[in-house]
């Protein structure tokens, strides 16, 4: 159980409240390094609201995120940031972040944690390869003196620049768009789209990537291509995957662990065997017959 | 409904007007008519003026309001008659036109766009010399001056703009406030410190660089419409203080007595130290036919002001290329997915500010400059709105519009004080210039009509692989603040 001996992101009583509206509920999980990390259930039991508080887009109204970049923080390291009050430390086992403290461009940059979106947020005007360097603005920015050196052409931002495209290159070819490098984002196929979202997201050189419904609008033959995507980013990058994902074919067979939501709640969290024999995994996703809704109700605690 | 698309249908087919193609026609056009009588009968059918005791009397010009309605009805008619209905649906709802096919450019509009912007410096190079030979030097002033002067100000402040709205998607309103304080700034250290042109340029652009970091931050947080208001007010409170603090800036009556631009110290008077005689005595072998005449200030200033603007065009084109404009464009294109990459949208909004600022600071001490005289008179909203006007025009974003529009705009304002001759027409109290903002309205409407992205509507990509497509501008976001 690598979520338990060497978790990458630790999640603890995480709670979200809108008003009078609980949308995430104490939930604490932690994802392995080098996982890929399966958050599922029904729509709107809060997975993307749980995506949204890892990333920085919201802030949780309760609760600590905690990121070891390197290698498993120690419990009293994570307890001593946690007192400082302040973002990051450096602890034995590397950088420790904290990232309900964090806005969501400095997680990005910093913890590396890098996500794509529900609905496909590309640059739309700009053209495929310029939404790649996009994505490598922060070491661009670096290697071109903040602007300043780069606009006299002093500094080696000539010859980053070329390395930032070797990169997109490189991803380009990985997700099958070097043809259609020079096109607008915004023409590309829903399909393309979806894969060039995640290629942009990889191009921050992550060590969490979150996907959000990444196989949503994908025919079988796509959603299998996603799979194999998956596998070579978790083998090959050093990358973890968190994902949201409505689509079993996809969350069953490539996902080491699985944390099923439902109304803001953790109902079940275990191997993907363990998830799919579940009886409340069953129930939230099924319902289930009149006859048994007491006993079931009884066995979950509702 | 159903029987006029079938009639248009026909129409199309034969070439024919069918009869009840013809119906629709006059129930269209009558419809307009009628809209035409209901607004002109207040505006213009009746009219107020006070005679000689200063009391209202009502004109009434119902013939007038009835030649409008009538020359609508015309119209409408007409166009109905050959495009046919606007396409609606029951609930009158418009059906969206089927999106255009993505049409790749020409071989040979692609050398067009790739050389008319070194053709466009090599002209504007020469042209004040070639007036000057051309003309004679009383001749050609108001060439200089008055068109060349007057209309690269626009355009250079329309690049600076550019900045803002056209690539980082930021509407802004007040744009005028920044040209207000690089042309106070001049005018108040040089008259009171007695600082250079050459050393107030740079700290002109430094202190409306910093105004415009100040406007950026509280609206930060501001989009799209709120964001518009925001600036504007801003815009406002900038002339409002120009005008009460008569302390400093002598309220209504302005600066004058401003000092004029030398060249690295040499001045452009009729004095031995002066520009005439010290090119005779330095290069007296090609000068040597040179005197002193009053319009070697205005070419000067023409060269300057040219520089002044290609170095605008210089920084954003190269800006455009390093992660800093590809930053201001991905903003305008989505501020959510340039958080989650790690772009501090912040100070990406802010440089984007600070820069479009200092530009137009640069383009006020310039104005003060030349003009010798700054007034609060001269930093109007009308002016946020022209400079905005010809930033849209162009097409927001490019470079190459927005020199366009400036040329259309600022030189179609000059030209309509030229047509002498429709007075003749019209009377002798007819003045063409009291028409222009009907006429800048109406070419407004006409272009949102026809080209609604602007002269130039693609974007041009700031890099590429193998090929440069340009991307059709339905595709190009304009940013929602």
């Amino acid at each position: 159980m690598r979520w338990q001996s060497d978790p990458l992101l630790v999640v603890e009583h995480l709670t979200m409240r809108f008003g009078g509206l609980v949308a995430v509920n104490d939930l604490s999980f932690s994802a392995g390094r080098g996982d890929i990390t399966a958050l599922i259930g029904p729509n709107g039991a809060g997975k993307t609201t749980v995506f949204n508080c890892v990333t920085g887009f919201y802030k949780p109204t309760e609760g600590r995120l905690s990121l070891a970049r390197q290698g498993k923080a120690a419990a009293a390291d994570i307890e001593a940031l946690t007192k400082t009050g302040k973002r990051h430390a450096l602890t034995p086992s590397g950088d420790l972040y904290l990232l309900e403290r964090m806005p969501d461009h400095q997680i990005s940059w910093h913890a590396r944690v890098a996500r794509t979106f529900q609905n496909i947020r590309l640059f739309q005007g700009m053209t495929v390869l310029e939404n790649l360097l996009v994505a490598q603005h922060n070491p661009l920015m670096i290697a071109s003196g903040f602007t300043v050196l780069g606009l006299v052409g002093i500094g080696g931002y000539r010859a980053r620049e070329r390395e930032a495209i070797e990169k997109a290159k490189f991803w380009l070819d990985r997700i099958g768009l070097i043809p259609r490098a020079d096109d607008p984002a915004g023409e590309l196929p829903y399909g393309a789209q979806r894969r060039l979202e995640i290629a942009r997201a990889m191009c921050t050189d992550p060590v969490l990537l979150c996907l959000d419904e990444p196989a949503a609008g994908l025919n079988p033959r796509e959603s299998s291509d996603l799979n194999e995507l998956l596998r070579t980013i978790r083998a090959d990058h050093a990358t973890s995957v968190l994902l949201i994902e409505h689509d079993m074919s996809v969350v069953m067979e490539i996902s080491d662990h699985i944390v099923v939501l439902d109304y803001g709640l953790k109902i079940s969290d275990g191997t993907p065997d363990e998830v799919r024999n579940d009886q409340k995994v069953i129930a939230a996703y099924l319902g289930v017959a009149d006859e048994e809704v007491e006993q079931i109700e009884a066995e979950i605690g509702a | 409904m159903a029987t006029t698309t079938d009639a248009l249908k026909s129409t199309a087919s034969s070439g024919a007007f069918s009869l009840s193609s013809v119906t629709a026609a006059l129930k269209d056009g009558g419809f307009a008519g009628l809209v035409t009588l209901g607004l002109s009968f207040p505006i213009v059918a009746l009219r107020a003026e006070q005679d000689m005791s200063n009391q209202l009397i009502l004109q009434q010009r119902w013939s007038w309001s009835l030649i409008a309605a009538a020359a609508v009805f015309a119209v409408r008619f007409l166009v109905v008659l050959v495009r046919g209905r606007p396409r609606t649906v029951a609930a009158g709802i418009p059906i969206p036109a089927p999106p255009r096919p993505a049409v790749a450019p020409s071989r040979a509009s692609v050398l067009f766009t790739r050389y008319i912007g070194a053709l466009g410096i090599l002209v504007l190079f020469a042209f004040p010399l070639v007036i000057l030979k051309v003309l004679g030097p009383a001749g050609s002033l108001k060439w200089i001056n008055n068109y060349g002067v007057q209309i690269l100000i626009y355009v250079m402040l329309g690049w600076g703009l550019n900045i803002v709205v056209g690539l980082a998607g930021l509407l802004d309103l007040g744009y005028v406030a920044f040209y207000a304080v690089g042309a106070y700034s001049y005018a108040l250290l040089s008259t009171t410190l007695g600082l250079s042109f050459w050393l107030c340029l740079p700290l002109a652009g430094l202190l409306a660089a910093l105004w415009g970091v100040l406007l950026g931050f509280p609206v930060l947080r501001l989009r799209g419409d709120y964001l518009a208001i925001v600036t504007l007010a801003f815009g406002e409170i900038i002339r409002i203080i120009l005008i009460n603090w008569t302390d400093l800036t002598n309220g209504y009556a302005g600066i004058s007595g401003i000092p004029r631009a030398t060249l690295f110290g040499v001045p452009f008077t009729d004095t031995p130290n002066g520009f005439a005689a010290t090119a005779q005595a330095l290069l007296g072998h090609w000068f040597h036919h040179i005197r002193y005449q009053s319009i070697q200030r205005t070419i000067f200033l023409f060269y300057l002001i040219l520089c002044l603007a290609l170095l605008t065009n210089f920084v954003t084109m190269r800006l455009r290329r390093m992660p800093m404009g590809r930053a201001w464009e991905a903003l305008r294109e989505d501020e959510i997915a340039c958080r989650s990459l790690g772009i501090n949208t912040t100070t990406t909004k802010l440089t984007a500010f600070a820069l479009g600022a200092m530009f137009a600071g640069f383009a006020g001490s310039f104005f003060s400059v030349r003009q010798g005289f700054v007034s609060p008179e001269s930093f109007t909203f009308i002016e946020s709105a022209t400079i905005l006007a010809i930033v849209v025009l162009g097409g927001m974003g490019s470079q190459l519009g927005v020199a366009f529009a400036a040329l259309v705009m600022i030189g179609g304002t000059e030209i309509l004080r030229e047509l002498e001759w429709t007075k003749q027409i019209f009377g002798s109290d007819f003045d063409p210039a009291q028409y222009r903002m009907l006429i800048f309205g109406f070419g407004m409407v006409v272009m949102m009509i026809w080209r609604p992205r602007g002269i130039v509507s693609t974007r041009e990509p700031s890099i590429f692989l193998k090929e440069k497509k340009a991307v059709s501008g339905s595709l190009v976001r304009e940013g929602h603040g």
